[in-house]
């Protein structure tokens, strides 16, 4: 067998053996299931988002579905935190701060007050499956405007009263046309399965960075986590 | 003299030239990743179908694939794998069909339907034991090149799906072309199944024949050598 080898010895032997080496580094410490943003999953995860960022158009909307696609409401999965279907405390209003030139408490009233967005499209749960429903609400770039939002607040954290659920966005993906804080779907109030009385929903990202149950809204300059992003789940989780 | 000079057939290259043996070796542990982690990631929803719709054509519906054969300890684990990874083996795919395409190489092992036909329906004859004698063949023969066409199809279309579910709303046109996004999904888990399958078979041929496996490590020697 030896003498088929290719006549050139030493450094393609050195070679194999550190590329086994770094095979070996790679898949025992490296790479950790446990905590996938670090070592080179995490590296490869940031490559990721640049790519995903360089993708993302903010002209492209998601296809609008007809009424017959819809999931029957049962159907459609409601996920929380708390042991109990969280209930807004009485008096609920939205807390709206950060890097904006009027920080403001926003009711139910003032928000069906500014201009309403409606769309029927597909949700993508990270879990793989799909479903579809029609949501109402207002934009974020809409609810941005009305208190004045500095440009220079590249990232929108969204919290809620969840048991401390909460995540934080980029700006492009939180200006998207289909990203509206939802005070209603399929025609009614929002139930207090799906997030009561006021989420976030939107065609450009994964269910789980669409915060429910939403306490306040804050316009930063710096990106921050979130729950399912401290143990692990990607950041930017983009469609 | 002049011999010296001709211009090199296909034919008569070495069996395996390296290009053809890095790209098929590295695909082996990056297939591996995939395929394990990828289940891992089915283990998180093991079902095909619109949520409320349950695609009838599975049959494993509701079934999460073994343990074993898992791999990333959890979903956001195992999604850190496939995405990690699955770049790689998209572009390891890539330079392997841009080597095919400018080397000539592709003319010895993709399966044209017009020469290679008669030949896959005499070797398939053959193995069924439905005639004496194996065709004539040059490096494979047609039933190879129909094999191995297919394994490339296979990969160009878990890149297409696999791309379908990652970005079905940036992406959207993959995924309409695939027939929706739940579409998208069996038939990414289609491919994986066919790509079990065909390594399975591809394993026992070597085993047949193992000289094939020392041409896959070393090269080979030139038929005229």
């Amino acid at each position: 067998m030896r003498r088929l080898l290719v006549p050139s010895r030493r450094p393609v032997l050195l070679t194999r053996r550190s590329a086994l080496l770094g095979a070996a580094a790679l898949t025992t410490s490296a790479c950790d299931s446990t905590r996938p943003r670090e070592g080179f999953l995490g590296v490869m995860e940031r490559v990721n988002q640049r790519l995903q960022e360089a993708l993302f158009d903010e002209d492209r909307l998601a296809p609008e579905l007809p009424q017959e696609d819809t999931t029957a409401p049962g159907d459609f999965p409601q996920y929380f935190l708390s042991e109990a279907v969280p209930l807004a405390p009485t008096g609920w209003a939205l807390k709206v701060g950060g890097l904006v030139e009027r920080p403001a408490l926003l009711s139910l009233e003032v928000l069906r007050r500014l201009p309403r967005t409606e769309y029927r499209v597909r949700h993508h749960c990270v879990e793989g499956w799909s479903a579809v429903a029609s949501w109402h609400g207002v934009r974020v770039s809409d609810v941005a405007r009305h208190v004045g939002a500095d440009p220079k607040a590249g990232y929108v954290e969204l919290r809620s009263f969840d048991s401390g659920y909460w995540s934080s966005w980029d700006r492009p993906s939180a200006f998207h046309a289909q990203t509206i804080l939802a005070y209603g779907m399929n025609g009614q109030p929002l139930s207090p399965e799906h997030g009561a009385p006021l989420r976030l929903y939107s065609a450009v990202k994964l269910g789980y960075k669409m915060v429910k149950y939403l306490t306040e809204v804050n316009f930063l300059a710096e990106p921050t986590g979130g729950y399912w992003e401290e143990r692990g789940y990607e950041w930017y989780a983009g469609v | 003299m002049f011999s010296c000079h001709a211009v090199r057939t296909p034919e008569s290259r070495r069996p395996q030239p390296w290009p053809i043996r890095v790209a098929h070796w590295v695909s082996v542990p990056l297939l591996v990743i995939m395929a394990g982690s990828g289940l891992q990631i089915l283990a998180a929803y093991p079902m095909l179908g619109t949520r409320g719709r349950p695609y009838e054509g599975y049959p494993f519906q509701g079934v999460p694939p073994p343990e074993w054969a898992r791999l990333g300890d959890w979903l956001a684990g195992a999604r850190g794998w496939h995405f990690a990874f699955g770049g790689f083996l998209a572009l390891n795919g890539f330079v392997y069909l841009l080597y095919l395409a400018l080397s000539g190489e592709w003319r010895r092992r993709l399966f044209l339907p017009r020469r290679d036909t008669r030949n896959a329906v005499s070797t398939l004859a053959f193995y069924l034991r439905l005639r004496k004698e194996p065709p004539p063949q040059g490096l494979y023969n047609g039933l190879q090149r129909l094999a191995y066409t297919g394994a490339l199809v296979l990969g160009i279309l878990a890149v297409l799906s696999g791309l379908a579910l990652y970005k079905p709303v940036q992406l959207g046109v993959i995924v309409r072309l695939l027939g929706g996004y739940d579409s998208a999904r069996a038939i990414h888990l289609l491919v994986l199944a066919s790509f079990v399958l065909f390594t399975l078979g591809h394993v026992v041929m070597v085993l047949l024949h193992p000289r094939t496996l020392g041409a896959m490590v070393t090269g080979g020697r030139k038929p005229d050598a």
